[in-house]
């Protein structure tokens, strides 16, 4: 403000609103008159919501069923009995026959679900080396701290992937045959295991070693599977897009749950006469049944389940919008028996000012 | 108190001697602190006091060889002249500034945590989660050190080394220095005008008598000069340059210390020791005035100099939320490690499943059960540590800042004619201001301007105010142009009175204007041919100069005759004998002979004094009164002047004894002054001035408005009691209405608070209501009064032994005076003592009494003490010390846990501005001291009303709101962590993204609370000033308490559960491509519903809605979006996979809607029942206000008290004041101060019988505007009181003629309890002399009398003075008869009794029985 100066002191402070606080302002007064249309039209907009979200979670079909094999519950137990042991034999199968009466409509999910499994446990959660799976070469043969004990083999030969979630891989197969007619041939319906992780996962986050002559296996050279896996990570699925660390079963693991009770995609199902959903018929499902979870109490589940605009089935989202919105409401008659009470007092208070 | 008088007598000796030219060196000094609140610092001072100080002339070698050791680092005991002001320099600045930013235990808490992280163990969070808010801290605050830093250096390093200056090592000439390279021992040559570098000692100068006069406005804020005075040695010696050179004295003195008016030493010089004291100093900071060249030798420099002593140590103040701050960030911290080990139990449970069944993990687990849950609870420990509010430390300072600088800025605190702005120079005390309770104030500067001027006078009964007609020639022409020597400044013009001076008719008015132009102490000095008067107070310079302007010029001075022209006539008057001003005479005579040869006696005085020695009362008397009544309605400081021509004969007759008194070796002041009484008599009254302490703008509605907003103001000044007085009714402070409580009354309700105390045991409740009447209530105090009080008990032995010894060597004073004080002294501190004997015998002791905690004696008369003050309406405390002022405010800090704010201008108020929680400076024209040592400097005390009422309103709340809500937003976000633990097994994982957290308090939340702490206003500012009420709030903590703390914490963690359980129950069943039923979108969505609930929050939060608030809440979004796309970016993630996990977690999960509608859900249900509350809350609050608004105001309290309080019926108040000091006249009459030939130099062994300007022992001023105020006792028993006073006049005889008896024993050191038998308690029967007599209740004696103060010693049931026995006539009646009546009682009619005072029978107006004793009946 130099061209003022002479003209006042040179130590008065300047007279703009901002300085003197006096910025133009909105003073909101919470007042009945404004609030009370509010919480009614919100009331309404609620219920509203709720009450689509309610219908269309409804409309959503789920099948599950729980292999966990304890005993009396399927065919599955004798696998469960193996399971007591921490290693359970490979490939001991069972089988979930199930039948649908009418259209399953699609596009259909499956999915797996495990409970008691504390993939947030927060020693394991970190046990993973990003840099590794981001498919850095360095970080290849030298997996991060975290990982121990599964950094480094015994031999000294460093684990790709290393870390407790990569060695923990849920191993459990499925495939799932249909039965058009009653005492017909058995169908394989194709499972689609791509397109289960985030795309970003998959494309992004988790990038397989720069291949070596063309070949993967020679990019891994020099690295060992995770002490649990019985093949290498190059060896995860015969096709080449969906091995090694972008293997989608494996990103879809790795993306760690964040409750001890979860749901992981397996499979979709939209492929051939089955886009459109799984025709009524019979069902199997042949379980390859690896992982053991009866040692901590755990079960697993597999479910079948289609999916809405809003996702998943969920109840729970649309009876709270419905609960919030009646609530506010609620609210609403609240405030205006307040309101009234009151108001006649305000009135006079006003009439006095 | 038997003991011998040794130290305290000599420290009193030596402290008067001093106290010359000190305005507060009131009494000794060391024992003014209380235990209880003990100032370190004085003791500390006390053990100092040893002479080990050795200063050598002219010799730097000496000087050096001085060393102080500390451990094994030597440096120069001698401080050289440079001071360094800046706290940092470039090397230090880093160690310095992380070494005090880590003093502070949350720092330390967050530097500890983040070592923790480096233990991978346990480290839960990433390593940037709290790196870098703590970073961001550490930087913020060392810059804002810097630049504090800076800005002190630049400011005090500008103004902290003036040019140069003479000094010299060279034995012919002075030399040229700059000011840091003084050194102790040189010798310094100072030049009008100059500053002093260092303390000096003051070694000649080319006044006479080497007297140098000094300005003190830069280290005690008084303008008026001071003089010093060389010793007496050093100004004979010493007198030409060659002989400078050669000084090779030796200073011997104390250690420096910080008392400014306190200096002992002496002078060691050609094997002689000379005594020095503060007289003869000259401190760093003081300017020299009126004096060619003064020479001065080095004693202290640079910090060892008194000023910067004074100025250092600058203790931190702490606000009441600060402290609170810190309790509740102990109580989190302590909930956390709670809640820590609570949630290491669960994972304890838990672990040995993890390790024996969850194959997944248990080669995790590795370390047995305990040690695994060891680390837990140290990895929860640092998780959580994200919940102990950090960054509110860091927003709060900025808060603070920001609050100081809009202080800074506002032009309503802007004085234009000082171009003085108000200035926050404390950044950490804004919220404070809303909370102030107490408001401690200084007078002279600060409510009043320090500025008098003449308003009116009464000539001959006439008034003459000023003109009214300004609106018709509004630019007039100078009135007094007809008059060469007028000073165009005077405002003051009536022609009315012009006319009658310049007819020079009426004689009267000459001699009224010829008598302001005679009679006082000021001297001239011609300036650019301008008379330029230099006055010893302000009251003076105003007279004169009105009389200069009336065409009364006085134009000079000289030992014996003063010149004044009249109306163009120079006149020279011939001074036969000038009879100084001081307390206790209040009034000032000249005897002259004019040039005809007649002798006159101009007399001026206050009013209740002068017309005690009128000759005649008749109408020009009675309408004089009148004037006066109507100048004191106005609040105006009135004088009367007076006269008479006095016989040749007579003249010569007392000009014999005037001779005698001035040549007797003891009590020659008490002769003097009984000369002096012989010839104020009989005085014919010219008039009466009026002069305006004029007040500052504003004062009176600042006061109002301060006391509306409950907050009390007291007024603490060194001035005298009736100027104290004139300015609380000035300031309406004090109104007609108040019953004004002094000394007895005090003490009276003390001791009755005593006794219900001990009655009604335990009576808490009621205890307070029990002091007062519910009448409106004022006290008035002196310091020497408060000190009796609180001090007594401890400090009575010498008291008494003061009193008893106060023969020739004590300074006089007028002796009932003493004996008053003396009395009272002991009545008081009998009075205690008895509570305190009463403490020890009976079972009732106040441990007991006051709820169970061990009260001392002491404490307990503080408090009740204190609690009566502060049932006041005001108090005013006059005279008392900086000590005593600061004491004040500690004892009100203490006892009522109340805010205080202190503000003054002066050097005098520092103490009081560093003891309060606030304290104000006020930048006035009176130096820079009381600003350097505030927290907050204004330019008037009007901007007080702005400062507190809008800032302080404006800031607590701000501070109140930002606190609620920073709580309640970390709680809404951080909760969550601990219910996630519930989920995760307990092992610690965290919740949130490690960015999020790390960035969740510095940005995505943070504008919007900085917004609510820098912006926010409930009502504005204009608003708060018409409600003063709302004030209150702040008083009584209303907005942030435990309460509130405890809401916010349970609102957030409510939040916190809604985000947190919605969102896992959503999740649980919900699966699909696009779940958020993993760990990252998990994270994300309650995230996301936090930071968004919090900010509806916000946006419910802010009453003021700003562009500035849209921007911050936007921009707080738009940090969000963009540090979370910033940190989930596929770029970053390529730098450290590790450091950015959550790669596109938000873009995938929240492009799915229905996961919005999860985070709508968890918005709405947070927001929407607090909006609902909300409005609720407020129309039942719209509702409730009213209701309490009619609680009763002051105004109904007004009711009158009734018969008792008789303004107008009963006597006027007195309005009379007079800033003036003694001592002048003195200086006049020996010509010590004047110019003569030089070389005299006899009157130097005058210069130690110059009385000192102060009252030598802690006496109390008798009130004599005392009419008014309401004595309980007297009051209780005002109905008989004629009968009585009838009654009581019989046995003053026989009592009055035992202590005769007394006296002829002659028994002078009295034993302890004797004294005690025949001072009779206090609670004693209106016989006993409870109430001192006031000065009215001197009589008027007549000349028959010989020693007319001999009265009222006789008047007193008392004890032998060995000066009695001097004095005393042998044989003199024990008491005059009691029925005498006034000898004027017969020549002129006296105006109906009870009307006048000045009817000789002044203690009519007194409602204390005591002085109705002396009435005759």
């Amino acid at each position: 403000m130099t061209w003022s100066a002479t003209a006042r002191g040179a130590h008065q402070p300047d007279n703009t609103a901002f300085t003197q606080q006096r910025l133009p302002a909105w003073q909101p007064l919470l007042s009945a008159s404004i609030a009370l249309p509010l919480f009614f039209c919100a009331g309404l907009a609620f219920i509203g919501l709720g009450l689509g979200l309610f219908y269309s979670s409804n409309g959503i079909k789920e099948l599950e069923y729980d292999y966990t094999g304890n005993p009396g519950t399927g065919n599955c137990s004798a696998c469960a009995l193996a399971d007591q042991y921490r290693a359970p034999p490979l490939r001991c199968s069972c089988a979930w026959y199930f039948s649908l009466p009418e259209l399953f409509p699609g596009p259909v999910y499956l999915y797996y679900e495990l409970t008691n499994f504390y993939q947030n446990n927060r020693r394991y959660s970190v046990s993973r080396d990003d840099t590794q799976l981001s498919g850095l070469p360095s970080a290849l043969r030298h997996p991060a701290n975290e990982c121990a004990p599964y950094q480094r083999r015994a031999s000294g030969l460093p684990i790709a992937p290393c870390g407790a979630i990569a060695n923990s891989l849920f191993n459990d197969s499925f495939s799932l045959w249909h039965q058009r007619q009653p005492g017909g041939p058995y169908v394989e319906v194709p499972l689609d295991r791509t397109g289960i992780a985030w795309w970003t996962d998959c494309h992004v986050k988790f990038r397989n070693p720069p291949l070596v002559n063309g070949s993967l296996a020679l990019a891994f050279h020099g690295t060992a599977p995770p002490p649990n896996w019985p093949r290498p990570v190059y060896e995860l699925s015969p096709d080449p897009n969906n091995t090694g660390f972008i293997n989608q079963d494996f990103v879809v693991w790795m993306r760690t749950a964040a409750l001890p009770t979860f749901r992981k995609l397996y499979a979709r199902i939209r492929q051939g006469n089955y886009s459109t959903g799984l025709p009524r018929g019979s069902y199997i499902v042949n379980i390859t049944y690896n992982y053991p979870v009866r040692a901590f109490g755990g079960h697993k589940l597999i479910v079948f389940s289609n999916i809405s605009w809003m996702g998943g089935k969920n109840p729970f989202l649309g009876i709270a919008y419905l609960v919030v919105g009646s609530l506010c409401i609620l609210m609403g008659f609240v405030m205006l028996v307040v309101y009234i009470r009151y108001q006649d007092q305000n009135d006079e208070d006003e009439d006095e000012e | 108190m038997g003991d011998a008088p040794g130290r305290g007598g000599a420290q009193r000796r030596r402290l008067h001697k001093q106290g010359r030219a000190e305005k507060y060196e009131l009494r000794a000094e060391g024992p003014t602190s209380m235990g209880s609140l003990a100032y370190g610092e004085d003791l500390e001072e006390e053990k100092n006091s040893a002479f080990t100080w050795e200063v050598k002339a002219n010799s730097r070698a000496f000087n050096s060889q001085f060393k102080t050791s500390f451990l094994c680092w030597q440096r120069q005991k001698y401080k050289s002249n440079v001071i360094r002001t800046a706290k940092y320099n470039a090397f230090s600045f880093l160690p310095l500034s992380l070494y005090e930013q880590f003093h502070r235990a949350s720092n330390l808490y967050f530097l500890f945590i983040i070592i923790l992280q480096g233990f991978p163990e346990i480290s839960t969070l990433p390593w940037f989660t709290l790196f870098a808010p703590l970073v961001c801290l550490l930087t913020i605050r060392a810059t804002r050190d810097l630049v504090d830093d800076i800005v002190r250096w630049r400011r005090l390093g500008a103004g902290g080394a003036p040019p140069h200056i003479y000094h010299r090592p060279h034995p012919r000439s002075f030399l040229w220095k700059k000011w840091a390279n003084l050194c102790v021992g040189d010798l310094v040559c100072l030049h009008r005008d100059n500053i002093v570098p260092a303390d000096l000692l003051l070694l000649a100068s080319t006044e006479p008598s080497s007297l140098c006069y000094v300005e003190t406005a830069d280290i005690d804020g008084e303008t008026n000069l001071k003089f010093k005075q060389a010793p007496p040695v050093t100004h004979l010696e010493l007198t030409n340059i060659r002989n400078m050179a050669s000084f090779q004295g030796k200073v011997v003195c104390e250690e420096p210390n910080s008392r400014m008016h306190h200096f002992v030493g002496c002078l060691e010089w050609n094997g002689r020791k000379h005594p020095l004291d503060s007289g003869n100093v000259l401190l760093r900071g003081c300017r020299v005035r009126n004096t060619d060249t003064c020479y001065g030798m080095v004693i202290y420099a640079g910090f060892d100099a008194k000023i910067m002593k004074n100025c250092g140590r600058v203790r931190q103040k702490r606000t009441k939320m600060d402290r609170l701050m810190d309790k509740l960030v102990m109580l989190i911290f302590a909930s956390l490690v709670l809640i820590s080990v609570a949630l290491s139990f669960g994972f304890w449970f838990k672990v040995r499943g993890f390790k024996a069944k969850h194959h997944y993990v248990s080669s995790k687990h590795l370390h047995g059960v305990a040690t695994e849950t060891f680390f837990i609870f140290w990895g929860f420990l640092m998780l959580l540590s994200v919940m102990v509010p950090m960054a509110m430390f860091i927003t709060a300072e900025l808060i603070y800042l920001g609050n100081s600088i809009f202080i800074d800025w506002d032009v309503q605190m802007y004085h234009a004619p000082q171009d003085e702005p108000a200035k926050a120079r404390s950044t950490s005390l804004n919220d404070q201001l809303g909370q102030v309770e107490y408001v401690f104030s200084d007078k002279t500067g600060t409510l009043t301007q320090n500025v008098m001027t003449f308003k009116k006078c009464c000539i001959a009964g006439v008034i003459y105010g000023p003109d009214e007609d300004k609106e018709e020639s509004p630019c007039q022409e100078n009135p007094y142009l007809w008059n060469n020597f007028a000073d165009g400044k005077l405002l003051y013009r009536n022609s009315r009175l012009l006319c009658a001076v310049r007819h020079n008719e009426d004689k009267v008015v000459r001699e009224f204007w010829r008598l302001l132009a005679i009679c006082h102490t000021v001297m001239v000095q011609e300036k650019d041919n301008q008379l330029v008067y230099q006055a010893a107070s302000p009251d003076e310079e105003a007279l004169v100069t009105a009389a200069r302007n009336f065409g009364y010029v006085f134009m000079a001075r000289t030992q014996d005759s003063i010149t004044v022209m009249e109306l163009g006539e120079e006149r020279v008057y011939q001074v036969l004998a000038m009879m100084d001003f001081n307390s206790i005479r209040k009034r000032m005579s000249v005897l002259v002979r004019n040039p005809e040869g007649s002798i006159y006696l101009y007399t001026k005085g206050a009013d209740v004094v002068i017309f005690e020695r009128l000759h005649k009362k008749g109408m020009k008397e009675w309408t004089t009164e009148e004037a006066l009544a109507s100048f004191a309605e106005e609040t105006l400081r009135t004088l009367c002047l007076a006269y008479k021509e006095v016989d040749e004969g007579v003249y010569e007759e007392w000009r014999q004894r005037h001779q005698e008194a001035s040549i007797l070796l003891q009590n020659r002041a008490h002769a003097l002054h009984q000369v002096y009484e012989e010839m104020e008599q009989g005085l014919q009254l010219l008039g009466a001035t009026a002069i305006e302490d004029r007040l500052q703008d504003g004062v009176c509605d600042t006061i109002k408005c301060l006391k509306q907003g409950n907050i009390k103001v007291w007024v603490l000044t060194g001035d005298k009691q009736e100027t104290a007085v004139n300015i609380g009714f000035a300031c309406q402070l004090l109104s007609e209405s108040m019953v004004i409580l002094e000394e007895k009354e005090i003490v009276r309700i003390l001791e009755a608070y005593w006794e219900t105390n001990n009655n009604v045991q335990r009576g808490k409740g009621h205890r307070k209501n029990r002091f007062l009447p519910q009448v409106k209530v004022a006290m008035v105090i002196s310091g020497e009064f408060l000190d009796q009080l609180l001090l007594s008990l401890r400090k009575e032995p010498r008291a008494l032994v003061h009193s008893m010894n106060g023969d020739g060597d004590e300074p006089w004073q007028e002796p009932d005076e003493q004996r008053k004080d003396f009395l009272r002294a002991r009545r008081v501190s009998l009075m205690w003592r008895t509570l305190g004997i009463q403490l020890r015998s009976s079972g009732l002791a106040p441990q007991v009494t006051n709820s169970g905690t061990s009260e001392s004696p002491e404490v307990w008369r503080e408090r009740a003490f204190v609690e009566l003050a502060s049932q006041c309406q005001a108090v005013i405390c006059c005279r008392v010390t900086p000590k005593q002022k600061a004491l004040i405010v500690a004892l009100v800090k203490k006892y009522q846990g109340a805010v205080t704010l202190a503000i003054g201008d002066g050097a005098n108020d520092i103490n009081m501005i560093k003891t309060a929680d606030i304290g104000v400076g006020l930048a006035g024209q009176e130096g820079m001291q009381a600003v350097q040592n505030s927290d907050y400097a204004l330019a008037q005390f009007c901007f007080l009303k702005r400062l507190l009422l809008v800032h302080g309103r404006w800031s607590y709340m701000r501070v109140c709101k930002f606190l609620r809500h920073f709580i309640y937003k970390t709680a809404a976000s951080m909760m969550v962590q601990v219910w996630f633990a519930f989920y995760s097994g307990f092992t610690a994982q965290p919740l949130y993204e490690g960015w999020f957290l790390a960035f969740f308090n510095l940005l995505y939340s943070t504008l919007p609370v900085l917004y609510i702490g820098l912006f926010e206003q409930d009502v504005s500012a204009e608003r708060s000033l018409e409600l003063p009420e709302l004030y209150t709030a702040g008083q009584r903590d209303e907005l942030f308490n435990y309460r509130v703390f405890l809401q916010a914490l349970g609102h957030g963690t409510i939040t916190s559960l809604v985000n947190f359980f919605v969102t896992l129950w959503v999740s649980h069943d919900s699966a699909g491509p696009v779940s958020f039923s993993d760990y990252q979108s998990f994270a994300v969505v309650v995230a996301m519903s936090g930071l968004l609930s919090i900010t509806m929050e916000v946006t419910l939060v802010i009453k003021y809605w700003t562009v500035l608030s849209v921007l911050a809440i936007i921009l707080s979004l738009c940090f969000y979006v963009l540090a979370t796309w910033a940190t989930q970016s596929f770029w970053l993630f390529r730098v450290s996979p590790s450091t950015f996990p959550f790669l596109y977690a938000d873009h995938n999960v929240l492009s799915h809607p229905s996961i919005l509608l999860v985070v709508l859900l968890n918005v709405s249900l947070n927001t929407l029942p607090t909006l609902a509350l909300r409005v609720i809350c407020q129309a039942l609050k719209k509702a409730g206000p009213e209701q309490v608004e009619e609680a009763p105001s002051e105004e109904m309290i007004t009711v009158e008290p009734g018969p008792y309080l008789h303004r107008g019926s009963r006597g006027r108040r007195s309005s009379y004041a007079f800033s003036h000091r003694e001592g002048y006249a003195d200086l006049i009459m020996q010509g010590t101060s004047l110019r003569k030939a030089p070389g005299v130099h006899s009157d130097m062994l005058l210069a130690d019988a110059i009385p000192s300007e102060e009252e030598p022992t802690p006496g109390v001023r008798a009130s004599f505007r005392s009419s008014r105020k309401m004595s309980l006792l007297g009051r209780r028993r005002q109905p008989r009181q004629a009968e009585v006073s009838a009654e009581e006049t019989q046995p003053a005889g026989p009592a009055s003629a035992s202590a005769a008896a007394d006296r002829q024993r002659g028994s002078v050191g009295q034993s302890p309890p004797r004294k005690r038998e025949s001072a009779p308690p206090p609670s004693g029967g209106p016989a006993q002399p409870s109430g001192p007599p006031s000065l009215r209740g001197q009589p008027a004696l007549p000349e028959e009398n010989g020693s007319p103060w001999k009265i009222p010693i006789l008047s007193w049931t008392s004890w032998p003075y060995s000066w009695q026995k001097l004095l005393q006539p042998p044989g003199e009646g024990p008491a005059p008869p009691p029925g005498r009546s006034p000898p004027e009682a017969g020549p002129t009619p006296p105006p109906a009794a009870g009307e006048s005072p000045t009817d000789g029978q002044p203690a009519r107006g007194e409602p204390s029985l005591s002085e109705s004793r002396l009435s005759p009946t």
